[in-house]
């Protein structure tokens, strides 16, 4: 199915910002908010809730702790106790090291699979930019058409007195 | 916007605009090899033929290639290690600990040291497989059934617990490094013109499109990967010392190792980014992005983390003399003033007394400066861990076996080696790789260059003046 969407082109990040805020406030739906960096307070505008991947983090982490502890009081413990500097065979305070190092190992990768699944990453040949020019230095906002039902002419209007250097129509063919 | 104090310097000079930061950055990975880096690359090649061949020898002949005598069992092998692990903490130091500090400064800087961090582990990892022995058994550092012909791994000891600091931290700041490189690969996959070019940059990018949502996360995910990453390089380098500091080597068992270990790897870390820092700025034209107010912020860091050592190097002084313990109290004596006192003292001054010039703001500022004494602090640095190795070990408690320690051609072959190793991946990193993170260079251009220093805040203007804004932007379509 096609999807056809209206761009409006922005070169500057507050000029952006107020706009999302107008162009809301008007009741039009903003699909997506394209830009070359991290625009902080663009999360509050757009509505975008915080993201839930500490939690994800958190619980990697604590897999990775309870994963160490129960492999070392495991091996050295109860399959093959061995007296290692006259230390008891459950010495906790020396396993201390390995548990922090896998308690990192886990929450980081846990964290940043989860990250790559979520936003849809993966290698691939072939990527769809509404416009180029938003890894470069333009922020682009894209607006959905249905046809029939969006008035194009008053759309145009409402982005470029919100300061957009250009409009633009696109077609993506799914 | 964030509010930046007026008395800052500019992080970001020459009125440069957004597309000028794609360009200058992108400029050296599209063009053809410039002629001083393919001289550079070459160069590096040939230290990677000496490591090569080096290794050969060393894998084929056996440890006894080296110096090492049945007194000194180690020396150069695990000084280069903890040598080239210190170094690679300050990549971490910057992306990881100064993100959790918000020091806006690290943003041009941070994927260079990052990359250096990378390779400096790489380097570092070399030795401790090497002297190995039988490094193809390797994997038996793995905790591993008993099948294999082994017990289980000893959870007792330091050097296993290196195995997962090293692997975790080289995993973790793989990791982090490449999540940043993600938008910076997406922005030279929408410019690129050649068909592998594009390819290439489309698999590496990950089909990143920059969207909001997508930004959203990926500043979560720095910021917690830059809260696992500061303690993580904390436990490395102690971990590392306690290598030594859980032994009862006279000299090696204190417990100042940890901290005294960790400031003088971000000692030497910041004078290895210093030392890159200043030819890469050259070579690729990016004085605009790394300035003299990055290199004076780093200076500032190595005459703390230098200063540091300094009371590290005194406060173990006296507290061998006050611990009461003979052996103690020989072990450091030996070290100033023994057969090694040369590289005590060329520790002592490279480590302790240059650095003190950077009290000076005009030696902090100076480019020249700076690169020599960041010559002279990783000279220095390398001499500490020789030092508390070889003095410590030449001459334990049996005088009967007493020995020094001297290198063979192979010892300085590995060693000059990971340089080869080391350089020839940083310099295929600056090649195919955008060497200052673009998209946070442009997240701290309207608050941190030199025209918003300038321009009045005109974004916060009526509607009125943005259309006025929206006209001049037509004329230029």
């Amino acid at each position: 199915m096609n999807k056809k969407f209206v761009l409006g082109i922005y070169d500057d990040e507050d000029v952006l910002l107020h706009a999302i805020e107008n162009i809301r406030a008007a009741g039009t739906k903003i699909y997506e908010v394209f830009s070359p960096y991290p625009i902080h307070g663009i999360d509050d505008v757009l509505g975008i809730k915080r993201s839930r991947l500490p939690i994800v983090a958190f619980f990697g982490g604590l897999t990775g702790m309870s994963f160490a502890l129960w492999m070392q009081i495991w091996m050295l413990g109860f399959d093959w106790p061995m007296i290692i500097g006259g230390k008891p065979h459950i010495s906790l305070p020396a396993f201390i090291p390995v548990t922090f190092e896998l308690t990192v190992l886990f929450s980081a990768f846990s964290m940043v699979i989860a990250f790559f699944i979520v936003s849809n990453l993966k290698p691939s040949l072939r990527v769809n930019m509404l416009d180029k020019r938003s890894t470069d230095d333009k922020f682009v906002m894209a607006i959905e058409v249905k046809d029939g039902v969006t008035d194009l002419s008053a759309l145009n209007e409402l982005l470029r007195s919100n300061g957009a250097v250009e409009v633009n129509e696109k077609e993506v063919v799914k | 916007m964030q509010h930046v104090s007026p008395i800052r310097e500019p992080l970001v000079t020459g009125g440069k605009t957004y597309h000028d930061i794609t360009e200058d950055v992108c400029r050296q990975v599209e063009a053809k090899p410039n002629p001083r880096w393919a001289a550079a690359f070459a160069i590096s090649l040939v230290g990677l033929a000496i490591f090569f061949y080096s290794v050969y020898r060393t894998l084929w002949f056996g440890i006894g290639e080296w110096g090492l005598n049945k007194t000194v069992g180690w020396a150069w092998d695990i000084t280069n290690f903890v040598w080239w692990v210190g170094i690679g903490h300050a990549g971490t130091l910057i992306s990881a600990v100064l993100l959790l500090f918000r020091q806006k400064w690290r943003s041009s800087i941070n994927r260079a040291a990052e990359a250096m961090t990378i390779f400096a582990v790489i380097c570092a990892a070399m030795f401790p497989v090497l002297h190995m022995g039988r490094p193809w058994l390797a994997y038996w550092v793995l905790p591993l059934p008993n099948t294999f012909g082994s017990l289980w791994v000893n959870f007792n000891s330091p050097l296993l617990w290196d195995v997962f600091a090293i692997s975790t931290y080289f995993s973790v700041s793989l990791v982090f490094w490449y999540i940043g490189l993600i938008p910076d690969f997406a922005t030279i996959r929408d410019r690129a013109t050649g068909p592998i070019a594009r390819r290439a940059y489309s698999v590496l990018s990950m089909g990143w499109t920059g969207s909001a949502k997508a930004w959203s996360r990926y500043e979560t995910v720095s910021l917690i990967l830059a809260g696992v990453a500061t303690p993580l390089v904390l436990s490395v380098h102690t971990i590392v010392s306690m290598d030594f500091a859980t032994s009862v080597i006279p000299g090696w068992h204190t417990t100042i190792f940890p901290p005294y270990f960790v400031a003088g790897a971000i000692f030497s870390g910041f004078a290895m980014v210093l030392t890159l820092m200043i030819i890469t700025r050259k070579v690729f034209h990016l004085e605009d992005y790394i300035t003299i107010e990055h290199v004076e912020s780093m200076n500032k860091v190595i005459i703390t983390t230098g200063s540091i050592v300094g009371v590290a190097y005194t406060t173990e002084f006296f507290i061998a003399w006050y611990s009461g313990v003979a052996y103690e109290q020989y072990a450091f004596l030996n070290r100033a003033f023994g057969p090694y006192w040369w590289a005590y003292w060329s520790m002592m001054t490279c480590n302790v007394i240059t650095p003190q010039l950077f009290w000076f703001r005009s030696i902090r500022r100076s480019l020249t400066a700076t690169f020599i004494i960041s010559i002279f602090v990783n000279i220095g640095m390398w001499f500490e861990r020789f030092v508390i190795i070889v003095t410590s070990l030449h001459r334990d408690y049996l005088p009967s076996s007493w020995a020094m320690f001297s290198p063979t051609m192979i010892d300085v072959g590995i060693y000059v080696g990971t340089f080869g190793l080391f350089f020839t991946l940083f310099f295929l990193f600056v090649k195919f790789f955008p060497v200052v993170n673009m998209a946070e260079v442009k997240a701290i251009l309207k608050s941190s260059s030199e025209v918003t220093h300038t321009s009045a805040d005109t974004m916060h203007g009526t509607e009125k003046e943005l259309n006025t804004n929206t006209h001049t932007h037509h004329r230029h379509e």
